[in-house]
């Protein structure tokens, strides 16, 4: 009995997230199913045509949701594609999406890790040193506003002539992406502290290093945290990017790429349904150790 | 019995150099506190009270003047540490429980682990907050908030006590209590107390030496020796010379606001 007034508690109750979500996934397949129909149908009234037959209305839907290389695939073909190549084949064929999402998440992990750690370098840099600060910060900005497609074919192109091939390349674009909402979040963070508390560090003449270990580290926790969560976003769009160019590697972006070459919407589909599960999945971690970490540190209750 | 000078101020002046243009914050300022008084600092806001106690402590910097704290610079006190510093907020860490917020200071100083254990426990008993080591800021009241404060400022050896309206934001009964604890507090360590108010009651209960301020620019205007007892019960603040005292501070208020 308490396990129905909890299921449906968690159902209705108002601070519930479930209704709401359940509500929009199901308006956003119904859309799908319906441009599946919109889309696919030309190329079976094409092919009725040719061989002069006409079609019913149950005969039009059931043969676009069913297309061996639709326009645009429903969601059931997508799960089933998903299904496909992940259960169904060894991970280290070519053909399994766990192979390319593996690839993939390598290359996010570094990219991520090197991101984060040149994030937190640059912003002590610009905290603690003023010329830091005004010559690195422009730049940083400067660097967001280049697309990252343009300039990571020669990231690429680069560092392979300097003999550099394969995960490397890939990992820095991942990282030029992940660096910079760690900056930001990070400057902010460790200024955080009120003028209140940096004089109060100073009457009991603390030492810079304690000023940071004691007070603006673990003021800049919370920040710390929300930039992780947008750096690693940031990193698994650099990883996927990044394989474009780099061609033959694997990936979820190669999988995709090839997808788009040979006309194949399942391979797009089911790539970026995976991107977007592996970065969802990462995300979801980085809020996990969140919350433990700031209710340890009484920052939330 | 011989006096010794704990704190000298001479023709202190200080000008901020503000967006508005300058700001003389501190004028012709001179002062003499002997080891073990209680001063209040009282006048209305902008009279300089804090930013007096603020150059005393090497918060902020004379533009000319002369001052000693214990003999020596107020930077050379400072990195001595020689004084304790309670300011108008509590400025507890809210990731730090009761108990590592009052041994903050203590790490930093380097003191040992069984001596931050041994003083911690002092000083909270001192402001009667034992029982609440493990409690976090956010559970406690603004006045418990506030004890802590002062607990923290008392951990180490210093026996010069700077407090910047510690007890502004609190309501009176609670404010009442806390200045009680804080005569008997002052009785038993022995400790040279800077004190800044705006309440005349509280300045003229707490203090042997009250220094009365006024604005534009920010300069004494009387500084009036208590002849209270040392032993002041609350039910002091009824009495002739309480009321006598309280008076003579209200006019050196006015003389100062005449100018204006």
């Amino acid at each position: 009995m308490r396990a129905i007034v909890m299921i449906k508690k968690l159902w209705t109750g108002s601070d519930s997230k479930i209704l709401p979500v359940f509500c929009i996934i199901t308006f956003i397949v119904i859309i799908w199913y319906g441009f599946s129909i919109i889309l696919n149908a030309p190329w079976e009234y094409d092919k009725a045509k040719r061989n002069s037959i006409t079609l019913s209305k149950t005969e039009l839907v059931n043969q676009t949701w069913s297309q061996k290389r639709p326009k645009l695939p429903t969601p059931h073909q997508v799960a089933k594609e998903m299904w496909d190549t992940t259960v169904n084949k060894k991970i280290t064929s070519k053909r399994s999406l766990i192979y390319h999402g593996l690839i993939t998440f390598y290359e996010t992990i570094y990219g991520f890790a090197f991101g984060t750690g040149l994030g937190i370098l640059l912003a002590l840099g610009i905290v603690y040193n003023r010329a830091t600060a005004m010559s690195v910060m422009p730049w940083i900005v400067t660097s967001q506003t280049i697309p990252i497609l343009a300039i990571a074919p020669m990231i690429v192109v680069a560092l392979g002539s300097a003999g550099f091939s394969g995960l490397m390349p890939i990992v820095i674009i991942s990282m030029y992406l992940s660096f910079f909402p760690v900056v930001v979040g990070m400057v902010k963070g460790l200024k955080s502290p009120e003028q209140l508390d940096i004089d109060q560090m100073k009457t009991w003449s603390a030492s810079k290093s304690q000023v940071l270990f004691k007070l603006r580290a673990p003021k800049s926790t919370p920040y710390l945290f929300t930039s992780l969560k947008l750096g690693m976003a940031a990193s698994v769009v650099g990883a996927i990017v990044g394989e474009l160019p780099s061609g033959g590697g694997g990936g979820l972006g190669f999988r995709m790429l090839s997808g788009s070459t040979f006309g194949n919407t399942l391979h797009i589909w089911s790539g970026l349904f995976s991107a977007a599960i592996l970065a969802g999945s990462l995300i979801a971690i980085i809020s996990i150790i969140q919350r433990i970490v700031l209710k340890r540190m009484a920052l939330e209750t | 019995m011989v006096q010794s000078e704990v704190i000298n101020v001479s023709n202190l002046d200080l000008t901020f150099v503000t967006s508005d243009g300058p700001v003389h914050a501190l004028k012709n300022v001179d002062l003499k506190v002997n080891k073990g008084e209680f001063v209040s600092f009282i006048g209305p806001s902008g009279c300089g009270k804090t930013t007096l106690l603020r150059v005393l402590a090497d918060l902020d910097e004379p533009t000319d003047g002369e001052v000693t704290v214990n003999g020596v610079s107020p930077r050379e006190a400072r990195e001595a540490r020689a004084y304790g510093y309670v300011f108008q907020a509590a400025g507890l860490y809210p990731w730090r429980n009761v108990a590592a917020n009052v041994k903050l200071p203590l790490e930093i100083m380097g003191y040992s682990k069984e001596e931050q254990l041994k003083r911690v426990k002092k000083v909270l008993d001192l402001v009667e907050l034992t029982g609440f080591e493990k409690k976090y800021p956010w559970q406690l009241s603004g006045g418990m908030q506030q004890r802590a404060s002062i607990a923290r400022a008392l951990a180490f050896d210093a026996d010069i006590l700077f407090m910047d309206e510690p007890f502004g934001a609190l309501d009176e009964i609670v404010r009442d209590h806390l200045n009680k604890q804080l005569l008997e507090l002052w009785k038993s360590t022995n400790k040279t107390i800077c004190f800044v108010t705006h309440s005349i009651p509280e300045a003229v209960y707490l203090s042997t030496k009250i220094v009365v301020m006024s604005p534009r620019p920010g300069r004494i205007v009387d500084i009036i020796d208590s002849n209270l007892p040392s032993d002041r019960p609350l039910e002091i603040r009824d009495s002739k010379e309480f009321i006598e005292i309280s008076q003579r501070v209200r006019e050196g208020l006015r003389a100062g606001h005449s100018d204006d």
